[in-house]
């Protein structure tokens, strides 16, 4: 296999509070190929936007980064200074935001912002950068491109806004794509089309995308690998195949319980729940943090907790227990 | 995989019907700040009265028909035309027997170029301060707060009044003095609007493309937020005017002989029980230029703000 894209050993992020450190991710580690679309799956607040920020480098001064790994296609992040990142981001690594409402700044076209790139990072002419405006426009299913270059966000919907977002990430087809719940704020019917396009664009150009969501429904239909975040920790890698099929961390088959599964999920029956609330990740934060709300919970959770690898492999999750339950509990069938 | 299908259906009617919509026509953005524009009665009246003030000061040697300084003792404290007096002197003359609206016309240039010049010298101060504070935040903010604080518990009169008195009154003094004085305002609107607009994702988002910070205050923030700025620039150049002619009223602003508005309705006050035009002509001169300027950023505001421009 190739040298990955992207490669995370040991991402940490701490964010010092008033009541003491904030732990907000803790030990995350993984890698990216070209092309490869990795879904980050979790609840509100578990670190999954601070980790994607963390990749940008464009956390507050305020958060402290430490990775013991954190490289771009060779490049080393943690020693890249401010100039080097500028030079990066836009250009090698792109980021798609959730709010496309307030992600395209009102006081500029859509065509301004759409070169803005393109001028910035390659030695392109006006006209230049306009064609490959029309061009990714037309791309991205923008019908009329040429005369929505002379537009303000403010005439355009929700998602032909998200549309042109992703257009601008594109522009300077870049090796690294971050989106950030890119459909969180669309309606549902355009949620599947905006998720599609991206998904198909990044195939069709070979594109590594890092898709962070909490809608379980969107990682099936479009993810190659997995990663479950819990409360900043990854609790289970792998392909999304594997993940899905032969969930072993309880909080992933806690998640996956709570989906409705159409035709298999029989009316007025019950849909799970995973009781309780994130714990709070400020000052030592030790064990297992899930074990508050683990049905499998049992004392050794409060210890080491080992990073196991499934027996099929590239499945990996954490749990003190070798098969995600406690010894000798059956799975109701 | 049924749910595919679906979805690529999905994207063939949006195509459809984003055809349909290239048949309907609307009033292009020129078109609607056009009618927003002359839609807003204050700001074509505060229009109207600035340029004709302008004009007028820059034309002044052209329009005055008396030299202000030219003194005629034999016609002193001639009444203006509309009082009795003679077409020679439309608005009478001085104690010294100056021409009245010569020294109006001359005065109109001190009183535009105070609050032209102080706006522009408070508002590069309050606007780096202020930005600086809303972008950086931590210390920087700080810093900025306690200035602004110490400056607002400074009152502007009096310390104007000791520069002055210490350094002698003269136009340059007092443009100085003021533009040094009233940046407090910039810097508290600048900061506020500059803190709303750093939150919002397209400024991450020009981060993300690559753009440095110098970049994305100037090219992102800037032009969200000069809207505001054009607002207060308006009311401290009207507040700088007035405060001219309140200095020049106590004898410490602009000296005599310039024209100017506050030092006319000084000259005049101890005529005012006998010869009240003597006062009323600068003042309500000076009323109408601040009106004008006031009304002018009212309206700027109006027709500038977001939420009209849809």
């Amino acid at each position: 296999m190739s040298e990955p894209v992207l490669s995370v050993r040991n991402l940490r992020l701490d964010i010092p509070t008033g009541a003491g450190t904030l732990h907000a991710v803790r030990g995350i580690d993984f890698d990216l190929e070209r092309g490869e679309t990795l879904c980050i799956v979790g609840e509100s607040g578990s670190g999954k936007s601070l980790t994607s920020l963390a990749i940008m480098d464009l956390l507050s001064k305020r958060i402290e980064r430490k990775a013991d790994k954190l490289v771009f296609d060779g490049t080393d992040l943690t020693k890249a200074g401010a100039k080097k990142m500028r030079a990066l981001r836009g250009d090698r690594m792109a980021m798609i935001f959730q709010e496309p409402m307030t992600s395209l700044n009102p006081a500029y076209t859509i065509g301004d912002q759409l070169m803005e790139a393109l001028l910035l990072h390659r030695k392109v002419g006006k006209a230049e950068a306009r064609r490959r405006a029309v061009e990714l426009l037309e791309k991205v299913g923008i019908t009329g491109a040429e005369r929505r270059l002379s537009q303000y966000p403010h005439q355009l919907s929700g998602g032909l806004r998200q549309r042109v977002m992703i257009a601008m990430a594109l522009m300077c087809e870049p090796e690294l794509i971050i989106a950030d719940e890119p459909t969180t704020a669309l309606d549902v019917t355009i949620q599947a089309q905006i998720l599609r396009l991206l998904v198909d664009l990044t195939r069709e150009m070979n594109v590594a995308m890092i898709l962070i969501t909490h809608d379980l429904g969107v990682v099936a239909r479009v993810a190659d690998k997995v990663a479950v975040m819990y409360a900043g920790e990854l609790v289970e890698t792998g392909t999304a195949k594997k993940v899905f099929d032969a969930p072993m961390h309880p909080y992933t088959r806690g998640l996956l319980r709570c989906i409705p599964v159409p035709g298999k999920t029989e009316r007025g029956s019950e849909l799970g729940s995973i009781p309780g609330i994130v714990p709070s990740l400020v000052g030592k934060v030790s064990g297992c943090v899930f074990r508050t709300r683990c049905e499998e919970a049992t004392e050794a959770c409060r210890g080491e907790i080992p990073y196991r690898e499934s027996a099929e492999g590239r499945h990996n999750f954490r749990c003190v227990h070798e098969t995600g339950r406690r010894a000798g509990v059956e799975e109701p069938a | 995989m049924p749910g595919s299908i679906r979805v690529f259906g999905w994207l063939e009617m949006a195509r459809t019907a984003d055809t349909l919509l290239e048949d309907i026509q609307g009033p292009t953005p020129g078109q609607m700040l056009r009618k927003r524009i002359f839609g807003h009665q204050g700001l074509l009246f505060g229009v109207a009265v600035l340029g004709l003030l302008l004009l007028v000061a820059i034309f002044a040697p052209l329009l005055a028909p008396h030299d202000p300084y030219a003194q005629d003792l034999l016609a002193r404290m001639q009444p203006p035309v509309f009082l009795g007096g003679s077409w020679e002197h439309p608005l009478g003359t001085d104690h010294l027997g100056r021409d009245y609206l010569s020294r109006l016309i001359y005065g109109a240039r001190i009183s535009l170029l105070i609050g032209g010049f102080a706006a522009l010298i408070s508002g590069l101060i309050g606007t780096a301060m202020g930005v600086a504070a809303g972008y950086f935040g931590g210390r920087v903010d700080m810093a900025v707060t306690f200035l602004i604080n110490v400056r607002l518990a400074m009152p502007v009169v009096l310390v104007a009044l000791a520069i002055v008195a210490v350094f002698g009154g003269s136009l340059q003094v007092v443009i100085l003095v003021l533009g040094f004085l009233l940046w407090d305002r910039f810097a508290v609107v600048m900061r506020s609007s500059t803190l709303q607009v750093r939150s919002r994702e397209y400024v991450t988002a020009a981060q993300a493309i690559g753009c440095s910070t110098s970049r994305v205050i100037l090219s992102e923030i800037m032009p969200n937020i000069v809207n505001n700025l054009i607002v207060v620039v308006t009311l401290e150049m009207a507040h700088a005017i007035l405060l001219e002619a309140a200095l020049s009223f106590l004898g410490l602003g602009v000296q005599p002989p310039t024209p100017s508005w506050g030092l006319m309705v000084s000259e005049g006050k101890q005529m005012m029980l006998f010869e009240p035009w003597l006062v009323a002509i600068p003042g309500i001169t000076l009323f109408v230029l601040v009106l004008a300027i006031n009304l002018l950023g009212d309206g700027l505001r109006d027709v500038t703000a977001p939420e009209n421009r849809s």
